[in-house]
Order: C-alpha cells, then structure tokens, then sequence
C-alpha cells in the first residue's frame, strides 16, 4: 500500500468521482483548533457522554480513562457542554 | 423526425404498439431498463411517472427498490447513495421539485454517478404555475448533467431508456436529465412502439457495471462505488488545493459526450427504425433556408408544420431542434445556421436582466464567423401559453422582413404576451 505522496498532483492523475487519493489518516483535521478540551480526571464519573457526542469521535476510551485525540478534536466544545459534572475545561491553544 | 430504416433488427410489428402518454412512456422505459432503485417524490406534472411506477412495483412486475420520500431535496440525495453503492437510479420532477433538488444536482455530477432524472417542464413560481416551461431545465444549467429534450412520446419512451446507456458510458459517467414537455407530453395520449423487454434489456447489456478507478491505497483498480471490501471516500473537503483539479474532469467528460450520444442514437435506430436527428440536432429543410428558427422540445412539431407551409409557398425558411442542450453543440449548429439571413431562437424561458439561454448560447457559438446571420431572440410560451401555428407563422414574416431590412431592430421579442 502507497502511502500519499508529497507532491501536488495534476487533475489527470487523480481518480474520477471526486475520490481521494490521499488517506484520510494523513488529514489532521484537528489541526485549526483554538479551544482544546482538558479533561479533570479527578471529577470525571465515566459516564461517556463526551464519547457519544464527539462528532469528530476524537473522544477515546482508552480502557481506564478518557483521552482526547488532538489529531481530531476540533475544539467545538461539544464534550465540555454535554459533561454532567463539569470535567471537561475548554483551554485556549497557545498562539505562537 | 424518424425516418424509417430498411431493415431495422426489431421490425415496427415486432415492437408493441400502446396508447399511453408521456409520463407512462418514461415509467415503461424505466420498468424495461432493470433499474435497482427509484426514489420519488410526486409532482406535477411528473407524478404518472411515479404512479405509474409505484404500480409496477407494487404488482411485482419490476425488482426495483422504490423509495418513497418526502421531498424532492431527499429523491436526489437517495438515488445519489444509491448510485454510489453501484445502482442503476432513476427519478423524476418538475419544476419547484427540480429547484428543491438543486444542490445535491451539483454533488450527483461531480460524483460522477450515472443517474437518469425525467424532468416534466414546468414553469416555476411565482405565480404559482403547473404548466409548461423550460425555466426549471434552465435552472439546472449549470450543474454539470447532460440535458436532453424530447419532441414526442415514442422520443420520451426512446431517450429514457437511451439516456442509461449514455450515462453509465465510461467515457460519460455522467447524470443525464431527459426533458419532456409538461402536460404537452407528459399527459397527452400517443401512440407509440415499444421494444420487446429482453431486448432493452439486451440494449443496455445487462444490469449497471460499475467503472474501475485506480487509488494509490489500493494495488489494483478498484469498483468507484461505496464497497466496505475496497471502502472509498466520495466527496469529502477539498479546498482550493484540489477542488479545481476535480472539476477539470467534469468538463472534460463533458466533451466526450456528443459522440456518445450520437452512437446510441446509431445503434438504437439500427434497433428500431428510430432516430432524432444524429442524437444531438435534428435539422429540418435547412441547406437552402434564409430563415431559421431553433427550437427545444414538443414545439418543435408546430414550426416543422408551419416551415411545411412557408416552403409550399415558396419561402426559404428552414429549422433546427434541438435535442441536447447540456453539453451545448455549439460548432455542429454553427455550421447549420452560419449561411441563413436571419436566425429566431425560440426559448420557452428567459434570463431576467439577459435573454434566453439558447438565444445566448448561439451568440457564442456564431461569433467567431465573419458572416453571420443576424439573430432575434423569441421567448415564448411561457407558463404553458400556448404557440399555435398562427403564432409561429407571425413569427416567420417578421424574420422575414428583418431579413429584407438586413437590420434587427429588437432583439428580444415576446411571442404571444399581450401589450
Ligand atoms: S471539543 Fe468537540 S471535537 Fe473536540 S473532543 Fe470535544 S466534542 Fe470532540
Ligand atoms: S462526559 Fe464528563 S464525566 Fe462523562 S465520561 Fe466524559 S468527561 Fe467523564
């Protein structure tokens, strides 16, 4: 399996059907965010609820806890307003 | 007009003569064209297509999937998941219904999926109108489907099941859109031929095959379809990195269609003994004419009668239907018009603020020719006013009184509005 190429590409090298070719792994779509979502493990119940909304499914549970897939999440704040116990603190992203 | 071929492969006795209209006629294609799915949402005058469907499938006479839905907006959403999943999809509408539609027309042809849409012109609103113009297949213009306009039943019964084989061309691939005039066609009774069934079937070589495309994820070409073995993304974001490279394939399959086009009108006349023209223009007496009139769809009847008349009495006036407006055959009517005098465009529709649409597609393509025709725009029949032969007759004097002025005047006329 080729892995996306570097170089832009010419309309006549890329499949018809508005199909990628690139891999929706290489897209970090996270990556326009301005809040991130911070989660206080200490006051987390592990209700899910952040997981079920995600829309971005950036929430992951990794077994133990919740974790927050930066690749993804794109700062919409969604899992913070949805959390029964306020666990989730939407940070801002430092700016340099 | 059809002119009879010697030996067609399925002699006229051979082929079913029924009595039925427009709307029936495109219902019986689409039931012989082994189409998976059928999303619908009656209106009119579309809505016999959908019921005279819906009985089909409800009698078990066809194994599609028919969809029910609860707006047109939905009807082109399901038949573009549809067709992305490798169906052959059909669905029909009008005017509101086709501006409803509006969007996802734009998302059905750069996906490149091979759907066929009847559209039962009609006027759109305000005022409310049910009747027929061609402001909705106007409207759709631009959205990158091929457009073709029927003049009659057996066309509407002929271009419906021709319209499949076009699309799913692999060198198309694109959504086609077959125009019947509302209530003209789509609700007057006609006798018509039809094929036996196995022989649309045979027509169309089977059930729908879906084309290959080559991914860099994937070692071999893969089907271009929503497949959970060979998963594929259609039409995800694509930013000015890579929008305006997807769209070069849009206009290039575009040039590609007049010829397929044309083949499938060969081989459905070697079939049946039927053909419009060479699929694309269907001329009528105009090697000699000084006047021309253009004309889409079942209007085309009356100004062949009336040129029938003029020619009697000794005018040189000629005609040009026609049949494909999407791509526009913009050097195949240049060549046809470029010796006339005068040419009348007739557009059952207008651009407010502009003229008609053919009226400004045949300024393009005449404009490079140092001898030109003069040309006058004639919107007409709009909201279903009728274009008697008297109408169409005062139509042909006045061009030919521009062409003895040698000067247009008013470009933009109004055939049959009161003042
Ligand atoms: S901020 Fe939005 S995208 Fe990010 S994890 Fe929360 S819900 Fe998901
Ligand atoms: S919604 Fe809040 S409490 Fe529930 S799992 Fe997510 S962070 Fe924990």
């Amino acid at each position: 399996m080729a892995s996306t190429p570097k170089e832009p590409r010419g309309w006549k090298d890329l499949p018809i059907g508005a199909v990628p070719y690139r891999l929706s792994t290489d897209y970090k779509t996270g990556d326009w965010r301005a809040l991130r979502p911070v989660v206080d493990q200490g006051k987390c119940v592990k209700c899910m609820l952040c997981w079920l909304f995600c829309p971005d499914m950036a929430i992951i549970w990794d077994g133990e806890k919740i974790v927050v897939n930066y690749d993804y999440c794109k700062g919409c704040g969604i899992c913070a307003h949805e959390c029964p116990v306020n666990a989730i603190s939407m940070v801002p992203e430092p700016t340099e | 007009m059809t002119e009879a071929v010697k030996t067609p492969k399925i002699p006229p006795e051979e082929q079913e003569l029924l009595t039925i209209n427009g709307d029936e006629a495109v219902a019986y294609a689409v039931k012989q064209s082994l189409v998976d799915v059928v999303a619908a949402y009656p209106i009119t005058p579309q809505t016999i297509i959908v019921e005279k469907f819906s009985e089909f499938v409800a009698n078990g006479e066809v194994h599609t999937e028919f969809v029910p839905v609860e707006s047109e907006h939905s009807a082109m959403s399901a038949v573009v998941g549809a067709a992305a999943a490798g169906a052959r999809a059909f669905t029909a509408t009008a005017a509101n219904g086709l501006a409803l539609m509006w969007e996802i027309l734009y998302i059905a042809a750069s996906l490149r999926l091979p759907i066929v849409l009847a559209v039962a012109n009609r006027a759109l609103s305000a005022p409310i109108n049910i009747h027929c113009d061609h402001s909705d297949a106007y409207g759709m213009r631009d959205s990158g489907w091929v457009q073709l306009f029927v003049e009659n039943v057996q066309e509407a019964y002929d271009t419906t099941i021709q319209a499949f084989k076009i699309a799913e061309d692999e060198r198309v691939l694109l959504p086609v859109a077959v125009n019947l005039d509302g209530f003209f066609l789509s609700h007057t009774l006609e006798n018509i031929r039809l094929l036996p069934d196995e022989k649309v079937h045979e027509f169309l070589g089977g059930y729908r095959k879906v084309p290959k495309v080559k991914v860099d994820y994937f070692d071999e070409e893969v089907p271009l379809m929503l497949n959970p073995a060979r998963p594929l993304s259609f039409g995800p974001l694509d930013l000015y990195d890579y929008y305006f490279e997807h769209k070069m394939h849009q206009v290039e399959a575009m040039k590609r269609v007049p010829e397929v086009v044309r083949e499938v009108n060969d081989k459905w006349y070697e079939l049946t003994g039927r053909k419009y023209g060479d699929g694309i223009l269907v001329p009528y007496e105009v090697e000699d004419a000084d006047i021309v009139v253009t004309v889409l769809g079942s209007t085309a009847g009356t100004v062949r009668h009336v040129v029938k008349k003029l020619r009697r009495e000794g005018k040189k006036v000629g005609m040009v239907r026609i049949r494909m407006f999407r791509p526009f055959p913009h050097e195949e009517l240049a060549k046809l018009l470029k010796d006339a005098k005068v040419v009348g465009v007739m557009d059952r529709g207008i651009s407010f603020g502009s003229y008609g649409p053919s009226f400004l597609e045949i300024n393009t393509a005449l404009y490079d020719y140092k001898e030109k025709p003069l040309l006058v725009n004639y919107v007409y029949g709009l909201g279903g006013r009728d274009a008697p032969p008297e109408l169409i007759e005062k139509m042909f004097e006045e061009l030919l009184k521009d062409a003895e002025k040698g000067v247009v005047e008013n470009k933009l006329r109004f055939l049959g509005v009161r003042e």
